[in-house]
């Protein structure tokens, strides 16, 4: 049996997890929350993060938008997302859910501005 | 002069949320006045998610989080003045305000709600030696000037202060490019969130030096480098402990303080420990009328419990002005803050006239593990929690019952405290 101690970041209260896995089986213990349960699940079998940046913006009231992976990404992935991110741009206006990059670095998911910028 | 039932100071996520509760509760004229260009507050520059779980029960960005107040207010139609800042308030609510368009004008208020927010230690508050280069940033400058100025900022960084600003930083610094080669805390435990500690350092490696300070800044025209020293149990450097970092930025994560000046120009009675006005449970400091909310009055870790207290803070300001002030508010208790408790919001109860429950937000002087929160009225114990561990940067509470003092008539404090067995 393997036991591993995480701590959650599911929210800000930041539970103190112990995670028994034994095979298939996998026991938490110490969350307060089913979504406690649900990371330390999930960050044994696949970890998986939401990457926030920002993206470049031509002739916006403001230089950047606000970006982030409209779900979960493979902790893998973190780097290859933020190449593709880094190298972005796009004309305001922007608005708030707009899909800026279609399925980032292969991963399947989109990248989604987070706020509006209108035209300067 | 005009006049207004609600005037609030300040446009971010404590003056939004003060504002749609006040007008949810029945109150018209309302004005928020804020000094950006846009509402929103700090929310605009945090990009990171993590925001919302306990009141949009979703994980959302900052932007994303303002924008729900945001479109609250707008749908409410509550006016609002851009670019416009705040010169003074007087004891008697008349709010001073400076904008391109008006010039110079005093309005009169019903209520004013104070949600100016905070601000970043700077390095003068520091007394590090060095000269003065360029490459010195508090993290949260740094912050808007990636986020929303599109600046790179630096290559090679370090960061004194392990505040949530300063980790979020460290990560985003990383993703842009950066290589963030230390984080240096004074303290022997980190003023951060423990999920900021996971997420933004543990993930990508970056070392987290704890009892550590910056003793020497390097460089004259731009930063080239900084020595950190390990501090001793009285925070001063360790001779032969110092170790040399070459960096051309150094980002100070090292404290917020309430920003406060206009609250003492109306008078109100500050708190030595918070550096935020006395309130009592309604949220009212004691000028009559004067509320304060959210990090203006104490600094909080997340802005759900801004949005909580600043939804109270309007929906009493409304009463007041609707209702206006009972004749008698009845027993004033105090609230004390003892052994391992810094202090206590709101910092006095009304026992006769609060709500049938009320949330007393708290800090505590250290880490503690295995300690008991209690509470006593008078000299009696009322109730003792067993706490796993309690932090400085972790904010805490605890709720009273109205019914609760029935059996207390002659009540004259309560007291709030931790304690080891």
């Amino acid at each position: 049996m393997e036991t591993r101690n995480l701590i959650c970041i599911g929210c800000p209260l930041g539970c103190p997890l112990t995670v028994n896995i034994e095979g298939e089986d996998i026991k938490v213990t110490g969350n307060t929350c089913p979504r406690g349960a649900d990371y330390a699940k999930k960050e044994v079998l696949s970890p998986t993060r939401i990457v926030t940046s920002s993206i470049r913006v031509d002739g916006g009231d403001i230089a950047m938008v606000s970006v982030k992976t409209k779900s979960d990404i493979p902790k893998s992935k973190i780097f290859d997302i933020m190449k593709e991110i880094r190298a972005a741009r796009v004309d305001a206006p922007v608005a708030m859910g707009q899909v800026l990059i279609e399925n980032c670095a292969d991963t399947g998911v989109d990248i989604i501005a987070t706020k509006n910028v209108a035209r300067a | 002069m005009t006049h207004h039932d609600i005037v609030i100071i300040g446009g971010g996520p404590a003056g939004l949320a003060a504002a749609a509760a006040a007008r949810k509760a029945g109150v018209q004229d309302i004005l928020i006045l804020e000094r950006d260009r846009v509402l929103g507050g700090i929310l605009n520059q945090c990009i990171h998610n993590g925001f919302g779980l306990h009141t949009f029960k979703e994980e959302l960005t900052g932007p994303e989080y303002a924008g729900r107040y945001i479109d609250m207010v707008e749908a409410e139609k509550i006016p609002y003045k851009l670019n416009t800042i705040v010169a003074d308030i007087s004891p008697a609510r008349e709010v001073t305000y400076i904008n391109r368009e008006e010039g110079l004008v005093t309005i009169q208020a019903g209520a004013v709600i104070l949600a100016m927010g905070c601000r970043e230690r700077p390095r003068g508050a520091l007394n590090t030696p060095g000269y003065r280069p360029a490459g010195i940033y508090s993290a949260g400058t740094a912050q808007r000037l990636m986020n929303i100025e599109g600046y790179q900022v630096g290559k090679e960084v370090v960061i004194l202060g392990s505040g949530d600003i300063g980790l979020i930083m460290a990560r985003r610094m990383t993703l842009a490019g950066a290589k963030v080669k230390v984080v240096a805390e004074l303290m022997p435990y980190s003023g951060g969130l423990k999920r900021n500690i996971v997420q933004c350092l543990d993930d990508y490696g970056i070392p987290l030096k704890l009892s550590h300070t910056v003793t020497q800044i390097h460089g004259k025209e731009r930063l080239t480098g900084i020595t950190i020293a390990e501090v001793g149990p009285d925070r001063n450097p360790v001779p032969g402990t110092e170790e040399y970092y070459s960096c051309d930025t150094l980002l100070l994560s090292v404290g917020l303080i309430p920003e406060n000046e206009l609250s003492k120009g109306a008078g109100v009675s500050m708190n030595r420990v918070t550096s935020g006005p006395n309130v009592d449970d309604r949220l009212e400091t004691e000028v009559e009328g004067i509320y304060a909310c959210g990090n203006v009055l104490h600094v909080h870790d997340l802005v759900d419990f801004v949005s909580q207290e600043a939804t109270l803070a309007g929906q009493n300001a409304a009463a007041y002005v609707l209702r206006g002030r009972e004749a008698d508010k009845g027993r004033q208790v105090p609230l004390l803050a003892e052994n391992g408790v810094r202090y206590t919001v709101p910092q006095t109860l009304n026992v006769d006239t609060m709500e049938d429950a009320v949330t007393v937000r708290f800090r505590v002087a250290d880490v503690y593990k295995d300690r008991y929160i209690a509470i006593y009225y008078n000299d009696k114990l009322i109730s003792r929690k067993k706490k796993k561990v309690l932090a400085p940067g972790e904010m805490e509470q605890v709720i009273l019952k109205k019914s609760s003092f029935a059996d207390y008539p002659d009540i004259s404090r309560i007291k709030i405290c931790t304690e080891v067995e």
